[in-house]
């Protein structure tokens, strides 16, 4: 079966800035994907290319279908959600409004997905008229990726969710990306800095040096690997 | 890496502040003025009639304040063409009156075609430069001429009447009498804000206008087609022009230069309110209305000549007091 997710050589830049020199990767249908790398390595700049957020070159797929020259709305609305690193939220908004505009690109009502939504972050409905500019950091990454499975994507991009958040929080921002890869086959591209749980969660990583793919493979192979190890790792 | 990304990819703003806060002295500033007014009215009937004189004029300004409030809180510009879009629009309605048709089919119609006129400049000649503000500052100046020009080829400066969409009558209330054009400004200005809010407030479409316009970058991300949302927001802006024109007329008459002096009290009335606060446009052109009204009866050398200038005194003394205007705030960001 073809991959959900494919790159192939893709390029991407800033200005006269490349940032990509040519990424390949692949992403199947139900699996949790890390990316790893240090900062300046081309991470979130790949998960942009997806979405369409960056001047992007070469071929992504996505379900068969090339993505080409889709601009960040149209990808939205093929079944990609992209929680971008740092805040994503809409801070003027209300918790309720920024769920809303999750489920903006869907016709279908959005009752089910608020029950949904609610299960995991149980929290969401005593706030509900709260402006989301004022929840806390862990709160604000909360509600993105709430807001993020309102639009019942096919593919999550995640990116830094452990950004700023203490270690408690990370833990389960993991846990619940990994309950709902596990219980609705949920397919995760995640960029982290932190190698440690990233490779916990994810069955396969990539690890990227100056915007390149330098290492793939099976999480648990890229653990026991020398340099991932010292780099990565730091043990 | 991240840095770079952020300055030449992301097209999220500065920060923008949390909800409007009305501060509480303020409010209590607005409810003083109020009781004012109330004390006035019931004691005196000319300056009862002023009062309601005083809010029709002031609720055309909010209209057009409120259509420059929408589009700055957009596109981050003053559209200094807004009053000759509405002029332009209600010269059409004249037109759909010479044509036959009746004031209030008329009417409606214009504000549809106002509609997609908006949408139009704001596709057509705004959203080819829209990366820079002071490009879009320019091409609004220059639609303004453009405006000017065309309308003043095709129809001529001279003034033109329609049919008073009120009639003259005039009602008694006690020793107080109101003119019905008075009362039917107010009502069809507060009922187009009305419905303008509640589409902003209730609607899925509403809510997608907001985000575009708060952080289009993440908009775009949820699905929202952030380049539509504008050019409809420049629509609607452009339909409360249309109402504000059309409700000028009245007192005005048609005339190209019948909005300039208009849209300069609008601008006065949207600063007031802190220029991002659509409540506090709304607020401060009623304001505004209601005070030059009053000068102009009680104060001897305050002449019609002086109302521009007695304005622009007001609005430098608010923004002397509150530099982000009675309704503004500071930005404030919890990080």
């Amino acid at each position: 079966m073809a991959p959900l997710l494919e790159l192939h050589d893709v390029t991407a830049r800033y200005g006269q800035v490349h940032a990509l020199h040519g990424v390949s990767l692949a992403v199947d249908e139900g699996q949790i994907v890390a990316v790893l790398g240090a900062n300046g390595a081309g991470k979130t700049t790949t998960l942009r290319a997806v979405s369409g957020t960056v001047r992007r070159d070469g071929e992504i797929r996505f379900a068969g279908k090339a993505l080409g020259r889709h601009g960040p709305e149209a990808v939205a609305r093929l079944g990609i959600a992209h929680v971008p690193e740092g805040r994503g939220t809409f801070a003027e908004l209300t918790v309720w409004e920024n769920l809303r505009l999750g489920g903006y690109s869907r016709r279908a009502s959005l009752k089910d997905d608020f029950v949904r939504v609610l299960e995991y972050f149980p929290w969401l409905e005593e706030r509900r008229s709260q402006q989301a500019g004022t929840l806390s950091g862990g709160e604000q990454q909360m509600l993105a990726l709430a807001r993020a499975f309102m639009q019942r994507p096919r593919l999550l991009l995640l990116d830094e969710p452990s950004l700023g958040l203490a270690p408690l929080l990370v833990t389960e921002v993991f846990r619940i990306v990994k309950e709902l890869n596990e219980t609705t086959g949920l397919t995760v591209l995640v960029v982290e800095q932190n190698a440690h749980i990233a490779l916990q969660v994810a069955q396969t990583a990539y690890v990227l040096e100056v915007g390149r793919v330098a290492l793939s493979g099976p999480s648990a192979e890229l653990r026991e690997h020398e340099s991932v190890r010292r780099s990565y790792l730091g043990y | 890496m991240v840095e770079l990304a952020r300055r030449f990819v992301v097209r999220e703003r500065r920060p923008r502040r949390t909800r409007t806060g009305v501060s509480a002295p303020v409010l209590a500033g607005l409810a003083a003025a109020c009781i004012f007014l109330v004390i006035g009215c019931l004691s005196s009937s000319i300056f009862a009639q002023q009062t309601v004189a005083g809010l029709a004029q002031g609720v055309i300004f909010s209209s057009l304040a409120l259509s420059l409030v929408l589009i700055y809180r957009a596109t981050e510009v003053i559209n200094f063409a807004q009053g000759e879009m509405a002029m332009a629009t209600t010269y059409t309605a004249y037109q759909l009156t010479l044509w036959g048709i009746s004031y209030w089919l008329a009417f409606f119609l214009t504000l549809g075609i106002a509609f997609v006129f908006g949408v139009v400049v704001q596709v057509a000649v705004i959203r080819p430069v829209q990366h820079s503000v002071i490009a879009v500052v320019i091409v609004t100046v220059g639609l303004f001429l453009l405006i000017d020009g065309l309308v003043t080829w095709r129809f001529g400066a001279d003034l033109k009447f329609m049919q008073a969409p009120f009639g003259n009558a005039v009602y008694h209330v006690g020793d107080v009498t109101f003119a019905r054009q008075d009362l039917g400004t107010l009502i069809v200005s507060i009922v187009s804000v009305l419905l303008l809010w509640a589409l902003f407030r209730f609607t899925k479409l509403g809510l997608a206008m907001r985000a575009a316009a708060l952080r289009p970058a993440a908009a775009a991300l949820v699905g929202v087609r952030v380049n539509w949302m504008l050019a409809i927001g420049w629509g609607l802006a452009a339909v409360l022009g249309a109402v504000a024109g059309l409700m000028t007329e009245p007192t005005q008459f048609l005339q190209p230069t019948m909005m300039q002096a208009v849209l300069l009290y609008a601008f006065a009335a949207a600063v007031l309110g802190g220029l991002e606060s659509p409540a506090g446009a709304v607020i401060g052109g009623l304001a505004l209305g209601v005070f030059l009204n009053l000068v102009g009866q009680y104060v001897g050398f305050a002449t019609s000549e002086l109302r521009l200038p007695i304005a622009f005194a007001v609005l430098l003394g608010v923004l002397l007091l509150k530099p982000t205007g009675i309704f503004g705030h500071k930005k404030v960001q919890r990080v």
